[in-house]
């Protein structure tokens, strides 16, 4: 397939802007004659749901959960990026633009970033518009924090509660379209297809999480906002009911999936404390602001870390990347974490944590201080660990987290089936390789906000599908696609439950697929997850029926998805003969263990293309072209 | 560790319900109250039994989707956490713990211990947001905001719409729900120009929705999962007078 990024010509400063002029626009009273399909309501979905309504489409919005407001996005702790300037350091929309691509380690796409740096400004005043209570300065005017990857102030935030404040701004201006009659929300429904005709995006399949009843719905449009795929890794920081499975269901109708092997491990989680556990919890990146990481210098010190004087220990992110320090970014600072590990002087039951210390913070701040800046953080680990962060160091250990890969989608955030977008987590666009801190609110809001209400316009006055109804062929396929699948898990009866195959898999991927890769643990997965499926479709109990409200099922048709999904995963990461942020192959590191990248043979995004069941899909290249940040090392030393 | 649990079965909402007694066996201190669910859920998966279906999602407290009355207090023994954050530790071994879903006219059961809380999301639409466009935004430091004003609007926007708060009230009422998201938005500036029309209408909503009316017994806010103040009612009343005296 030949990947057209449709990137706009010009200026890179002026392509957003000239592009939004050459657009083609709906003309308003034809706006309401059109019908829009957001599946998922986090703030890609419920930013671009709520706007598009403003503009006056008839939206309807579909989410797995019992409300629109409880979208993972909310789990957010951090903060939100915007090139504001406020803080008068040296920011600017080249300075984020700058900072996004190197931390990217150049495997983004300049002009989309470019424009996500412009329009991050513009979502700052849209929240505070809608009464976001973002921190305040004693003068009234709105506070910044730091954040890893990056020398400026350049972080919004509430609290350690950004995500659920911005998600509930828009969920609150979608409810508002709601009440006007502009968008009708299906709650508890869940996508388990789309629909293609006439090789046109024109539907999705749902099924309703309570009376089971399976469902066509037509529109113009359809647009993904489903978020990410950690949960691949059974473990992560991700909702238990975070999937890849409205992604891999669009890629099997012919959307392209990108850079799948790109998966963010976030070096601040609470380490996994026994088996039974069911997911991580993380430690907001921002702790790093005022706590200092480090190990004790000698291997197996089992000493209670505040009788480890200073000399023997190591504060090894300090003493590796001076200049960043303790705000190395994640991927970097992962790594350096799984190496102290590796070599024995880990902390904590089974040696697979390293300490967040706040003595030297306590001493020079005060515990008052810290407070106001951690209190929840520090509440939440003690709760969790029944240790207290301020007695004694923090223990921490990285953990998925986030994931860069998704849906290939074009500068106008349209997939490789006309009139599927993806917006979010959910597609590949801006954070190439790695993505800093931070930066996920800003895309997700930047998406729905500022770019799809444009582009969207664009697609539908050129476009122009034919007309068609549910009855078509593609609907009934499509349906009888779900139907099928779900009676068949029912009807299994084997012996093994939906969770203990999800955690097999999970295991596999950390194991071979995780912070670190090599030829010879790909090549197994590629052996391995395959035969775990064929098990899986063999041997797994699915109890109760499909006709009402069944979670088992749920979950059975996830995990289904995942043991495909891991696969293409792995064929990925084998394929990417080079290591660059999220993606560590062993065999290609510098003396210093750092990331060795191949610009000559990979700097290009991988699209993969679905070839029909069994067969192998095919690996298409979109080369990525550096004018503005050329590449080079990325260091933060 | 070792539990006995009485569970509330309700296949749908239409047929009624009752108490089922399960174990959970070796249970570790350090699994978390839904873990120790997940391992009885699937212990009765594997023998083809259908399991207790209960609402979770985030596991971290914040979506406010999970929540169980736990020997009939919302969430559990614990002060100030989601049922979520709930640790074995907390329990003693050999406790028996009844499970029932929120018992609420508003909050119909859906299954076992889930409940239909779209009440919450009408209360929402009629009025608990700021009209504001996409794109009409003025700069974000054009309208300064005092600090204390801000830390105040954020203490009660803390709220994640669990339901607890209805769930504890005798009357089930959504007074403390309602009274978070009018302070929250009164509390700010961008939210003054609706914030009379704001307060009457969720009221009506409120008690259209079927919740009860508010008696002051505080019962929300001992049991509210991230400690939203009774202070909220105090201002939703003042809101809601001023509405009725001046809107």
């Amino acid at each position: 397939m030949q990947l057209d990024s449709k990137i706009p010509p010009g200026p890179i400063q002026q392509k957003w802007d000239q592009h939004r002029f050459n657009m083609k626009l709906v003309n308003p009273a034809n706006k309401r004659k059109y019908t829009i399909l957001v599946v998922g309501t986090g703030l890609a979905g419920a930013s671009a749901a709520a706007t598009l309504a403003e503009l006056g489409y008839n939206v309807h919005t579909f989410c797995y959960q019992d409300s629109p407001r409880r979208a993972h996005s909310i789990a957010a702790q951090g903060g939100i990026n915007a090139a504001k300037n406020y803080q008068n350091d040296g920011d600017s929309v080249w300075r984020l633009f700058y900072d996004t691509v190197k931390g990217g380690e150049w495997r983004g796409r300049e002009a989309n970033i470019h424009r996500l740096a412009e329009i991050s400004v513009n979502i700052i005043d849209q929240c505070v518009a809608q009464g976001v209570p973002f921190a305040r300065e004693y003068g009234g005017l709105l506070a910044n924090r730091s954040f890893g990857g990056a020398l400026v102030s350049r972080t919004f935030y509430a609290r350690g509660q950004t995500g659920q404040q911005l998600l509930l701004g828009a969920y609150q201006a979608l409810m508002r379209q709601v009440a006007a009659g502009k968008v009708k929300s299906h709650t508890r429904h869940e996508m388990l297809d789309v629909v293609v005709a006439d090789g046109h995006a024109r539907g999705i399949i749902t099924r309703d999480m309570v009376s089971g009843k399976v469902e066509r719905w037509l529109g113009d449009a359809v647009l993904l906002c489903t978020g990410g795929y950690g949960n691949l890794f059974y473990l992560s920081t991700n909702a238990k009911g975070c999937n890849v499975s409205a992604i891999w269901r669009a890629y099997k109708r012919g959307a392209c999936m990108a850079n799948p092997c790109y998966t963010q491990i976030h070096p601040t989680c609470i380490p996994v404390s026994g088996d039974y556990q069911s997911k991580l919890t993380l430690m907001s990146e921002s702790l790093r602001n005022d706590g200092r990481v480090w190990v004790p210098k000698q291997a197996g010190d089992k000493r209670p870390a505040n009788q480890i004087p200073d000399a023997e220990r190591d504060y090894y992110l300090e003493r590796k990347y001076p200049t960043y320090g303790n705000l190395a970014p994640r991927d970097i600072s992962s790594r350096a974490a799984k190496e102290q590990c590796d070599a024995g002087r880990g902390v904590g039951p089974g040696g697979r944590g390293v300490y967040l210390d706040f003595r030297d913070a306590l001493k020079t701040q005060g515990r008052k201080k810290l407070e106001e800046k951690y209190k929840e953080l520090f509440e939440m680990y003690h709760n969790i660990t029944n240790e207290d962060g301020y007695e004694q160091p923090m223990r921490i250990y990285p953990a998925v987290h986030y994931t860069m890969g998704g849906l290939w989608v074009d500068y106008h955030l349209q997939s490789t089936i006309p009139g599927c977008f993806v917006l979010g987590e959910a597609n590949f666009s801006d954070h190439g390789a790695n993505r800093l801190g931070a930066s996920a609110l800003m895309q997700g809001l930047a998406d729905g906000y500022f770019i799809i209400p444009y582009t969207l316009g664009h697609y539908l006055t050129s476009a122009k599908p034919g007309k068609i109804d549910t009855e078509h062929a593609a609907f009934k396929d499509a349906e009888s696609n779900v139907v099928g699948m779900n009676k068949k898990l029912l009807s299994i009866k084997g012996k093994r439950t939906v969770d203990s195959f999800h955690k097999e898999l999970g295991l596999l991927m950390w194991e071979h697929c995780g912070m670190a890769r090599n030829e010879k643990g790909l090549n197994e997965l590629l052996q391995k997850v395959p035969a775990l499926r064929e098990e899986f479709w063999q041997n797994v109990n699915v109890p109760g029926s499909d006709a009402d409200l069944n979670q088992a099922l749920e979950r059975a048709g996830r995990v289904a998805d995942f043991l495909e999904f891991g696969e293409l995963t792995a064929r990925d990461a084998l394929e990417r003969r080079e290591s660059c942020g999220g993606h560590f192959r062993e065999e290609f590191q510098t003396p210093e263990g750092e990331c060795q990248r191949d610009d000559e043979n990979f700097c290009h995004v991988a699209a993969w293309e679905y070839q029909g069941e069994g067969q192998k899909p095919l690996r298409n290249i979109e080369k990525l072209e550096f004018e503005h940040v050329p590449l080079s090392v990325r260091s933060y030393k | 560790m070792n539990f006995t649990l009485n569970v509330w079965r309700q296949k749908n909402g239409q047929s009624s319900g009752q108490f089922v007694t399960y174990q959970a066996k070796d249970i570790s201190p350090d699994a978390s109250f839904l873990e120790m669910l997940d391992v009885v859920n699937n212990e009765m998966e594997a023998k083809g039994e259908e399991p207790i279906a209960f609402d979770h999602d985030c596991r971290e407290g914040i979506c406010g989707t999970c929540g169980i009355a736990i020997n009939g207090r919302p969430h559990g023994p614990r002060n100030a956490v989601t049922t979520c954050q709930l640790y074995m530790r907390n329990f003693r071994d050999g406790d028996t713990l009844t499970l029932e879903p929120w018992r609420a006219q508003a909050f119909p059961v859906v299954r076992d211990l889930v409940v239909d809380r779209s009440a919450f999301d009408k209360i929402i639409q009629a009025g608990g947001f700021i009209s504001i466009n996409t794109g009409n935004a003025p700069d974000a430091n054009g309208l300064p905001v005092p600090k204390d004003d801000a830390e105040r609007a954020m203490d009660a926007a803390a709220c994640i719409g669990c339901g607890a708060c209805v769930a504890a009230c005798k009357n089930a009422s959504a007074m403390l729900f309602v009274s978070a998201k009018v302070s929250h938005l009164a509390l700010l500036p961008q939210g003054q120009p609706e914030s009379r029309k704001r307060v009457k209408s969720m009221v009506q909503t409120m008690d259209e929705a079927g919740f009860g009316n508010c008696t002051n017994t505080g019962a929300c806010e001992a049991e509210c999962p991230k400690s939203i103040s009774l202070d909220n009612i105090a201002r939703l009343n003042r809101e809601f007078l001023l509405s009725k005296l001046f809107g």
